[in-house]
C-alpha cells in the first residue's frame, strides 16, 4: 500500500516552519526581554531591573491611556456582544430565505473594509455631529470600536448557535415554556460559552486597535495603542516594552481563556 | 367494537399536511383521519417516508397541518402552540437538556407550568421511582448511559401528567437487548399511568408486541387501524400484508360472497373459503393472501401442489419454500416438535392443505 502524503515529510518542511515561528516569536521574546533592561536603550543589555515598569506605572499619561483603553474596549465589547447576539439569534433561528447569505456578508462588513476607509469616513461623519451637537467625549470611540467588534463577536455566538441541537428548544416548548422561557432557560444557557467567547475577542479587538482610534480621536483622548506610537515617534525606550509586555500578557490570559471556554461542553 | 365519540382522546379529521410550494409540492399526509381512544396504546407503523413523524408533529404542536382538525377530547388543538397543548413528547434523540441534572430535567415541565416547588419535588421523586432512577437524580445527563436517558425522557415527559404522550421512534438507539427491556417498561407505565401513548415505530414486532391498535402507514395514508391480530390476520390490502411478517399472495375467482366470508376457487382448481377484507368491490378476480403457518405441507394432495425448493431450518420452525405448478412461490411455516416429523427434500412434489380460517381476501 502507498503511503500517505504527508507534508512534514517534504523537503524544507521543517526549515520554513522554524522561520515562521522565529520571525513571530523573536521578535517578541526580545521586546519582552529589553523591558528588563536597565540600561535606557532597547538595544543594548544593560543589566536586569523592573525600573520600566515602575516609569510606566508612576507615569499619568500612561496610567490615563490605559483607563481609557480598558473603558472603550468594555464598554464596546459589551454592546458588540449584545448587538451580536441578536444578530446571530436572528440569522440562524430562522427558515433560510433569499438575501440570507447577503445578510451574513453585511454583518461581517467590518471585516472586510479596509480599516482606513472607516477610519476616515468615520472621522469626517463624526467631524459633522460634533459640530452640531458640542459633544466631545468618549462616546465617539466607543461606538466606532463598537461597529467594528461586532463580527468578533458574531462569529464564535452563530457558530454556537449552529451546532445547538434544535431539538432542545422544541423539547422546552413541548414541555409548556412560552418562546422567551425557552430562550432563557434552554438557549441562553447553552450559548453563554459563545457569548463569553465573543466578548472576549471583541476585547481584545478593541484593546488593540490603532488605526480607526487614531482618526476618530479627539485632543486628549490617547488610548494605550496610540500613546505608545506617539512615544515611539519621540525616542524610543524601553518604558514601551515594558508596557507591551504587560498588554501581551493581558492578550495572553484573555486569549486563554477564549480558548478554554470555547471548548468547553463541546 | 365501534367509536365512541366521546371516549376518544384524540381524533384526527380530514388532515393534510403539504410540504413545499408549487411543482415541488409534496403531501407528506393526505387527508389523514383516525380517532385514539382514551387510555390507549396506539402506534404509528410504516417506513420511513410515510407520514407517521409527520402526523405526530402535528399533534405535538411543531409543526400545523395545511387543512383539517386535530381534536384534543373534543376541542381543535391543530392551531395552538405546543406549549399551550396538554401533550408531551419522548424525542427519537431523547433532547434532555444537557445542562440540567436527571431531577432538573424532569422537573422541567412543571417547573413551566408554574407549579409550587413542593408539588415539583414530590411529583420528581415520584417520577424518578416510576422509572427506577432515584439514584441518578443529581447527575448531569451526559454522565449516564443511553438506557438511562431514555427513562429520564419518558419520566420527564410523564412529569406534567400529559393528557396524551406522543413516542417518536424512542427505542431506536438502544441495543436489542435493551430495547426488549423498555417494550416491556413501556407498557408497564403506560398501564401505571392510565395515559394515552401514540407510539411511532417502523418496528413491525415491536408494533405487534406492544400496541392495543395500530395505524398502518404508507405515501402518506392510513392504509389499516385495528389490534395486532386484526392488521396480522385479516390485513385489509397489499401492502399491509406485505409489511408486516410473511405472506403468500395468491390469485383467485370469486364464487360467492356471504357477509364477511367468500368462496374462491385458486388457479390449481382448489376451492377454499375466505375472510374477506371491509370494503371489497367483488369484480370476479381477487387477491388471496395466507400467512406461512397458516398452511401446512403435506406428501400427496393438497388443495395447492408444487416443488419444494428449499427447506430451512430456525430452531422453533422450519421453512418450506415451494414453486407451485403455476410458477407461484409459496413459503409454509411448519412448528417443530422433537418427536417424529414428517421431512421434506429438496426437488420434492408436495401438497399444500390451506386451512378453513386460513386465507384473507385482499381490497386491492
Amino acid at each position: 500500500m502507498a503511503k500517505r502524503f504527508s507534508i512534514r515529510q517534504q523537503t524544507g518542511f521543517t526549515t520554513i516552519a522554524c522561520a515562521c515561528f522565529f520571525l513571530l516569536y523573536l521578535p517578541i521574546a526580545v521586546l519582552v526581554i529589553f523591558a528588563f533592561n536597565e540600561s535606557s536603550s532597547v538595544s543594548d543589555w544593560g543589566g536586569f531591573s523592573l525600573r520600566w515598569f515602575v516609569a510606566a506605572w508612576s507615569n499619568q499619561q500612561v496610567v490615563d491611556a490605559s483607563w481609557r483603553s480598558l473603558k472603550i474596549a468594555s464598554s464596546a465589547a459589551i454592546i458588540a456582544t449584545i448587538a451580536a447576539t441578536m444578530a446571530a439569534l436572528a440569522t440562524t433561528r430562522t427558515r433560510t430565505y433569499r438575501g440570507l447569505t447577503f445578510k451574513y456578508a453585511f454583518i461581517n462588513q467590518p471585516l472586510m473594509v479596509p480599516e482606513i476607509v472607516t477610519g476616515v469616513a468615520l472621522l469626517i461623519f463624526f467631524a459633522q455631529i460634533k459640530i452640531a451637537s458640542g459633544y466631545n467625549g468618549l462616546g465617539y470611540l466607543i461606538a466606532a470600536h463598537t461597529a467594528f467588534c461586532i463580527p468578533f463577536a458574531y462569529l464564535p455566538i452563530r457558530a454556537r448557535l449552529e451546532n445547538m441541537d434544535l431539538t432542545l428548544e422544541r423539547a422546552a416548548a413541548d414541555l409548556y415554556a412560552t418562546p422567551w422561557k425557552a430562550f432563557r432557560r434552554v438557549t441562553l444557557p447553552l450559548l453563554w460559552p459563545g457569548i463569553i467567547a465573543g466578548l472576549m475577542l471583541a476585547f481584545v479587538i478593541s484593546l488593540d486597535d490603532v488605526v480607526i482610534t487614531e482618526f476618530v480621536k479627539s485632543g486628549g483622548q490617547d488610548t494605550l495603542p496610540t500613546y505608545m506610537l506617539g512615544q515611539i515617534r519621540r525616542g524610543i525606550t524601553p518604558e514601551v516594552n515594558a508596557i507591551s509586555t504587560v498588554f501581551l500578557l493581558l492578550s495572553v490570559v484573555i486569549v486563554t481563556l477564549f480558548f478554554f471556554l470555547s471548548r468547553k461542553r463541546d | 367494537m365501534p367509536d365512541t365519540p366521546g371516549k376518544n382522546a384524540i381524533e384526527v379529521r380530514g388532515v393534510r399536511k403539504v410540504f413545499g410550494t408549487g411543482e415541488a409540492q409534496v403531501a407528506a399526509l393526505d387527508t389523514v383521519s383516525v380517532s385514539i381512544r382514551e387510555n390507549e396504546f396506539f402506534t404509528l407503523l410504516g417506513p420511513s417516508g410515510c407520514g407517521k413523524t409527520t402526523l405526530l408533529r402535528l399533534i405535538a404542536g411543531f409543526d400545523f397541518p395545511s387543512e383539517g382538525e386535530i381534536l384534543l377530547y373534543g376541542s381543535d388543538i391543530a392551531p395552538l402552540p405546543p406549549f399551550k397543548r396538554p401533550v408531551n413528547t419522548v424525542f427519537q434523540s431523547y433532547a434532555l437538556f444537557p445542562h440540567m441534572t436527571v431531577a432538573e430535567n424532569i422537573g422541567f415541565g412543571l417547573e413551566m407550568l408554574g407549579k409550587p416547588r413542593a408539588e415539583i419535588d414530590a411529583r420528581v421523586a415520584e417520577m424518578l421511582k416510576l422509572v427506577r432512577m432515584e439514584k441518578l437524580a443529581k447527575r448531569r445527563t451526559s454522565q449516564i448511559s443511553g438506557g438511562q436517558q431514555q427513562r429520564v425522557a419518558l419520566a420527564r415527559a410523564l412529569a406534567p401528567q400529559p393528557k396524551v404522550l406522543l413516542l417518536d421512534e424512542p427505542l431506536s438507539a438502544l441495543d436489542y437487548k435493551l430495547r426488549k427491556e423498555m417494550q416491556i417498561e413501556l407498557k408497564r407505565l403506560q398501564h401505571e399511568t392510565g395515559i394515552t401513548f401514540i407510539f411511532v415505530t417502523h418496528d413491525q414486532e415491536e408494533a405487534l408486541t406492544m400496541s392495543d391498535r395500530i395505524a398502518v402507514m404508507s405515501s402518506g395514508k392510513i392504509l389499516q387501524v385495528g389490534s395486532a391480530r386484526e392488521i396480522y390476520d385479516r390485513p385489509a390490502v397489499r401492502f399491509v400484508a406485505d409489511f408486516i411478517g410473511e405472506t403468500n399472495f395468491l390469485d383467485a375467482s370469486i364464487d360467492s360472497i356471504d357477509g364477511g366470508k367468500a368462496k374462491v376457487t385458486l388457479k390449481s382448481g382448489a376451492t377454499i373459503s375466505a375472510t374477506v377484507a371491509d370494503g371489497f368491490k367483488p369484480d370476479g378476480d381477487a387477491t388471496v393472501v395466507i400467512r406461512p403457518e397458516h398452511a401446512k405441507a403435506v406428501k400427496g394432495k393438497g388443495d395447492i401442489s408444487g416443488l419444494v425448493e428449499n427447506v430451512v431450518y430456525f430452531g422453533t420452525d422450519t421453512h418450506v419454500h415451494v414453486r407451485l405448478d403455476d410458477g407461484e412461490a409459496f413459503t409454509v411455516r411448519q412448528q417443530n416438535t422433537r418427536g417424529a416429523m414428517v421431512e421434506f427434500e429438496r426437488g420434492e412434489r408436495v401438497g399444500i392443505v390451506l386451512g378453513d380460517d386460513a386465507a384473507q381476501i385482499l381490497k386491492d
